[in-house]
Parts: C-alpha cells; structure tokens; sequence
C-alpha cells in the first residue's frame, strides 16, 4: 500500500506536536532549538505533501521547502549565538532562570 | 488721512505707556535704579499725553461731530461677517478721556515720585501706573465692544496691583482681591451683556452697533420675556456699575482706599471709576432705545449718590470720605445719563462735563489729601487740625477743590452741576431732580466738614502737628496745575464740544442755579457752624440721632450683610457641596478609572513572568483564540465570549463605584509602583 496525502499530514501533525510539546516542556535552550526545528520541518514536510498530491507542477510546493531550510539554518546561526552568549553570561542553559523580562 | 500727525497717530497713545511698563518690569528694574524706572515711566506717560492732547486739539479744532477711525486691524473673525477689531476710535467721547486719562495720569506720576520716595517696590509700582495707563487708554479708545472688554479686563488687573501696592499689610491684601473679586463679578453681566448684545446685532463694533438701522432690528427682538435691547443694556449696565462701583457692588471701592493715595487720585477717582459712566456714554444710542433700562441707569445712579453722600458725612478717614464722595458724583454722572435720551441729550453732555471735572477737582482732592497723609502719616481727620498754617499750598488748592465740588458759582463744579441739575429737571423727573439738589447740599457739608477738621482749628495732635511741613515741589506742582482746571473747566463751552442729537441750549438756568447755590451754600454754613469752630456740637448731633447715625457710620451695614449672604449662605449652601462634587464626583471618576486600570494591570503583570515558554504558551493560546475568532464570527459563542469580557470591566468599574460610595477608595496620589 502506498502512503497516500493522509498520512504525510498526520505525520507532519505529530512532528509539529512534539516540536511544540517538547519547546513548552523542555528546559535546555538547546533541546528546545532542536524542537524549533521539528515545528519548521513538519510544516516543510506539509508543503512538499501537498505539491506531491495536488498541485504538481506549482513551483511554490518546491520553493518554500527551501526557503524554510534556509531560514531554519539563518535561525540557527543567530540562536546559537545567543546560546552561547547566554552560556558565557550565566554558565548554565536553563530558561526557566533566565526572566530578566519579568514585568 | 486726517490732516493731523497726532490724529493719524493716536495708536501710539496706548501703545508708549505699554512699552514703558514692559521697559521698566523686564530691563530698567532689574537692571537700573528706581530714579530711571520712574523717569522712563514719566518720559513714557508724557509722550503719550502730548501724542493726546495733540490729537485732542486736532480733533475739536477741525472734526468735532465726526466719528474717526485713524487706524483699526481685524483681530477675532468668528465668521468673516462677524468680527471683532481693534483699533483706535477718535470722537468726541474718546478724545475728552484721552484728555483727562492722560493728563490725570501724567500729574499723579509725578507727585508719585515724591509720595513714594524711598519706599520699596518703587519701580513696580512705576510699571504697575504704566500698565493702567495704557489699559485704560486703550479702553477709552476702542474700536469694537470686544476690544473694551479685553481692556476693561486688564485696567481691573492693574488696578489688583496697585490696590495691593502694600502687600505686606493684610488690610491691603484683603481690599484688592474684594476689588477684583467684586468688580469681576460684575464682569460676568458685562461678558452677558455683550454675548446677547453682538449676537442679535450681529456685530462687535461700535459703528455697527450704534447703527440706527441695528438698534431698530433689535428693538423688535424678545428674549426671556423682555426686549433683547433692554436685557443687553442691563447686563453691560451691570458690568458698567461694578467699575464705577454702583450700589449695590459699591462695597470694593473705600477699601480700594488701602492702594497709595496717588493711585487712588488716579484710578479711584479720575479714570477706572469713570471707566462704566464712559461703558454707557459709548453705548447711548442703545441705552437711549430702551427707556427700561435707562431707567435702571437713572433710579440706581440717583441712589447711589445719596446714599454714598449720606454715608460720606459719618466717616473720619480723610479718603474714605472722599472716596464715598468719588461713589456720590459717580452717582451723579449715572443719573444724569439715565434721563437724557437721544431726543433730549443735554444728560449726556452734562455727565461727560461732570466728569471732566470731576477729574480734575476729586484727583486735586486726593493728591491734597495726599500731601497732608504724607505730612501728618495718618489718615484720620480726627488726628489732624490747623494745617493751613504748614502747609500753604495743600490748604489752597486743597479749598479750591472743596469750593469746586460743593458748587460755588465761578468754580467748575457749579457749571457741570447745574447742567445735571436742568438735564434732571428738563426731562421730566422732579423727584431726581430734588434728590440731586439734597446730594449737592450733602456734598458741600461733608467737603467742608474735612476741610475744616483738617486745616482750620488748632491742632488735636501736637506731635504730629510739629513734624507737618509743606510736600516737596513733585508734590505742590501737580496740585497747582490740577487746581487751573478745577477753577476754569466750567468755561468751556462743553455743549458745542462733546454732545450727542441736536445741541441744546445750555447756559445758566437762574431758576436752578439760585437753588443749587444756595444748597451748596447751605451745606458750607452747617459745616462751618458745626467744625468751624472746636465745640462739642457734633457729638451732641451724632449722640441724639442714636442708632440711626451708628448704622450710617457703619455704612448701613453692607459688608456685614454681604459677609452674612457669602459665608453663611453662598459657602455652606453653593460652595461646599460643590467642593463634594468635585472631589467625590469629579476626583473619584479620576479615581475610579486609575484604580480600575492599575487593578487590571495588577492582573495583567502576573502573564509577564518573563519565563520564555509561559510566552511561548500564552503566544500558542493567542493564536487558538484567533483561530477560534475566526472560525466563530458571528456565533453565539462568540458573542457570550464577548458579552463575558464586558461583564467582566462592568464588574471592575461597578467595585470601583461601590468602594467609592463607601468612601474606600484610595486618593490618586497614594498609586504607586512597589
């Protein structure tokens, strides 16, 4: 049996959960970027679904994957920056003690 | 283009003591001595007078009866038919008070220097005198009823300064706001006034509104009940009555006694005093369409005079009395107004000629007065006596002005007297007509009275009697020349001058001057039999009138009753739940919406915990509740949510308005961050 439209989406549905359970529950900032890159991936993972199953042939399908995969990598190299800024700040990676912003 | 310099620069008359005042108070005074503040004050009032009189000149010489408008701008267009300007008017009515304004005015800065030599606040008091000159010369040249209001404002600030010249004495303080407070008041029938009267006319200047076309279309207006005309012209009446200070809001000006005497000659006197006399002269033709309220005019201003006279003979303080003897010829000039009409002026011609001369001999008066206060340093008659002999020339000048206002034929004030009294007669009120003839008897025996008291005699206080001398020349010197005109003003042909309709005819009415003479006489040989000679009589006639002469030397008791109506009626029953009002209802709505937003903030704050995935979430929920929004538009779901929200800031505001209700709810000022 081929996986047909369905199960791409229900697959890229639970990517884009866990990604998101796991940047609300994870406590390492680390952790938490890799779980940005699931929720990106499962929404890459919709767009190319749906080029494949019903708009072959729409360059958008194709396009915002890698638009995506660049974005993911711009993302990446300015978060990790800042990860490493805050490691060097404050020697850990917890976010629950970094609440400067507390209003 | 007129033909004269003077004429066609007459915006400089007001304009030189205003540059002078803002000179002094901005550069001079801080800057330069006192000496320098006074004489560029007098340079100043000088220019203008000489810019005056010389347009004056020009004026009568060669446009007596025409109305010039040497310069005018527009200033306040409400709609571009209804517009105010400002400007400056040259006719018979402004030029005369440009004559005596400037002229009074230049005198009393002069005798000013010596008054106040040495004292403090020297320069201020200068740019004070410099400010009401040009406020009351602006007032008595303006163009349009706007442009009198906004100076008729600014000559009852200036006059606050001056009043509260001393403003380290409480009595001084107290005066100047009962002054401003009392005239302001009037102010607001005034500012009535001129709404109801620019509104029907549909105008602000005085060429409109004195129109005879715009008075015929404001003769057919009803409003409130009675003719627009007559309501208009008693409201600005109301206004004209607390400057001139008309019964009943006569109570500001014997405590305005509490300002230098000099301001007092010059502002209490000659010129603000005149300010509502010059309101009604100005607006004539309007008063003159509406026989109610000249009536008004003519009952209040006949009163006043004698009720002022009749208080006047009871008082002991040298400028008491002639300040209820200033409340008297006021009176005096108000009545005469009050019967002329525009088919019988004589009224009219006859006021502005009593307060031409008035001008001169009250200011001669008060100066005299003055010079014997600055010799004697106190202003109770009682402590005075016999000063003729130190002090020549006060005592001759001084008896010059008497002789004026009681009436003596060949004095000015016999000539514009007798006119009041014929205009009075002439126009058919013989019950005015006798009260005047009784004021001027009054007049005379209360002049004389301190005449007497303080000149003649021996002396009740020797210590002060030994340091009397003779005032320095700044201060004789204005009282000889104000002397020239108290003695020869009545032989002008003022008639031909200064006149509204036809030219009546206006020469001595033996049937009047008999009379009148003989009550001034009358009033001079009691005052003599009386004070002439040192005798108990006095106090014999003051102890067999019993009660009645208490309640006249108190004044009738009239600041007793309006202590009573303010602080016991106006305080607990208008002032005081006002105050409530404005501080449950008008603070507590301040209140309430404070304390609701800091309340919902207190809530809001505990969202910004500034953990990453508590935003994260609320970000996540943010988005749902959109989703929700989008789908449920229009459902009733949505519409419960929403109806929810607005419950909910129902509920706060309703907490809010019942803590306030209990008086729980914290003062503004109490919010602070913790």
């Amino acid at each position: 049996m081929h996986p047909g439209l369905e199960h791409y989406l229900i697959l890229s549905a639970l990517i884009f959960s866990f990604g998101v359970y796991g940047m609300l529950t994870r406590r390492n900032l680390v952790a938490m970027l890799l779980c940005v890159e699931l929720v990106l991936n499962a929404a890459a993972l919709n767009f190319v679904a749906f080029h494949r199953f019903l708009f072959e042939g729409d360059p958008a399908g194709t396009v915002f994957p890698i638009l995506i995969i660049a974005v993911a990598a711009a993302e990446a190299a300015v978060a990790l920056a800042i990860v490493i800024a805050l490691f060097r700040h404050r020697r850990n990676l917890d976010v629950r003690a970094a609440d400067t912003l507390r209003g | 283009m007129t033909g004269s310099w003077f004429l066609d620069h007459l915006w400089l008359v007001p304009l030189l003591p205003f540059l002078g005042a803002l000179l002094i108070a901005l550069v001079l005074r801080p800057l330069t001595s006192p000496r320098v503040c006074s004489g560029a004050a007098i340079a100043a009032v000088s220019g203008s007078a000489v810019v005056g009189w010389g347009a004056a000149f020009a004026y009568f010489a060669h446009h007596t009866g025409e109305t010039l408008v040497p310069w005018q701008t527009l200033w306040l267009a409400f709609t571009p038919s209804f517009a105010g300007n400002v400007g400056v008017i040259a006719d018979d009515l402004s030029m005369l008070l440009v004559m005596v304004v400037t002229g009074v005015s230049l005198l009393v800065h002069i005798y000013s220097t010596g008054y106040l030599h040495g004292e403090g606040g020297y320069s201020r008091y200068f740019a004070s005198l410099n400010l009401f000159t040009c406020s009351m010369l602006g007032l008595v040249l303006s163009v349009s009823i706007l442009q009198i209001y906004v100076f008729w404002e600014l000559v009852g600030v200036s006059s606050f300064l001056l009043i509260g010249y001393y403003w380290d004495k409480p009595s001084a303080v107290a005066a100047c706001k009962k002054a401003f407070i009392v005239t302001r008041f009037a102010d607001l029938g005034f500012l009535l006034g001129v709404l109801v009267l620019s509104a029907y006319a549909g105008g602000l200047d005085f060429a409109h509104l004195a129109d005879p076309a715009t008075i015929a279309r404001l003769e057919g207006v009803t409003l409130l009940g009675t003719s627009a005309l007559t309501l208009a012209a008693v409201l600005i009446y109301m206004g004209a009555a607390g400057k001139s200070a008309m019964f009943p809001l006569h109570i500001w000006l014997p405590d305005a006694m509490e300002g230098p005497t000099p301001v007092s000659a010059l502002i209490h006197a000659a010129t603000m005093v005149v300010a509502g006399v010059y309101l009604v002269a100005r607006l004539f033709p309007i008063f003159s369409a509406t026989p109610e309220g000249m009536t008004v005019v003519m009952v209040v201003g006949t009163f006043t005079s004698l009720f002022a006279a009749v208080i006047a003979v009871t008082q002991f303080d040298i400028k008491r009395v002639l300040a209820f003897s200033t409340l008297s010829q006021l009176g005096y000039m108000m009545l005469a107004l009050g019967v002329a009409r525009m088919e019988s002026p004589l009224g009219y011609t006859a006021s502005l000629f009593h307060l031409a001369t008035h001008a001169c001999f009250k200011a001669l008066l008060f100066l005299g007065a003055g010079s014997v206060i600055h010799a004697v340093h106190t202003n109770d008659i009682r402590e005075m006596g016999g000063l003729r002999r130190k002090m020549p020339i006060t005592h001759a000048t001084f008896l010059i002005a008497c002789l004026a206002i009681a009436g003596v034929p060949g004095f000015s004030g016999f000539f514009s007297k007798d006119e009041i009294l014929a205009a009075a007669l002439h126009g058919g009120h013989p019950v005015v007509f006798s009260v005047a003839l009784l004021v001027a008897g009054l007049t005379a025996f209360y002049m004389f009275r301190i005449y007497f008291m303080t000149f003649t005699g021996e002396p009740r206080d020797h210590h002060k009697f030994d340091h009397a001398h003779e005032s320095p020349p700044s201060m004789w010197v204005p009282l000889a020349i104000l002397a020239v005109p108290s003695v020869l003003l009545g032989f002008v042909p003022f008639g031909s001058f200064v006149y509204r309709g036809e030219v009546e005819h206006a020469g001595i009415d033996f049937a009047i001057a008999i009379p009148a003479t003989l009550a001034g006489l009358a009033g001079i040989g009691l005052s003599a039999l009386l004070y002439g000679r040192k005798s108990g009589a006095p106090a014999k006639v003051a102890a067999s009138l019993g009660f009645v002469y208490r309640a006249i030397a108190a004044k009738f008791y009239f600041d007793e009753i309006y202590l009573f109506v303010t602080h016991r009626i106006i305080f607990r029953f208008v002032s005081a739940p006002l105050a409530w009002f404005d501080r449950r209802i008008v603070d507590g709505a301040m209140d309430l919406s404070a304390q609701a937003s800091r309340l919902g903030g207190a809530y809001l704050r505990r969202m910004a915990s500034g953990r990453l995935q508590t935003s994260l979430l609320l970000v996540s929920g943010g988005a749902g509740l959109l989703m929700l929004f989008l789908i449920l538009a229009g459902q009733p779901l949505f519409i419960a949510l929403s109806v929810a929200g607005y419950v909910a800031i129902a509920a706060t505001v309703g907490r809010q308005i019942v803590l306030l209700l209990l008086g729980r709810t914290e003062p503004l000022k109490r919010i602070t961050r913790d």
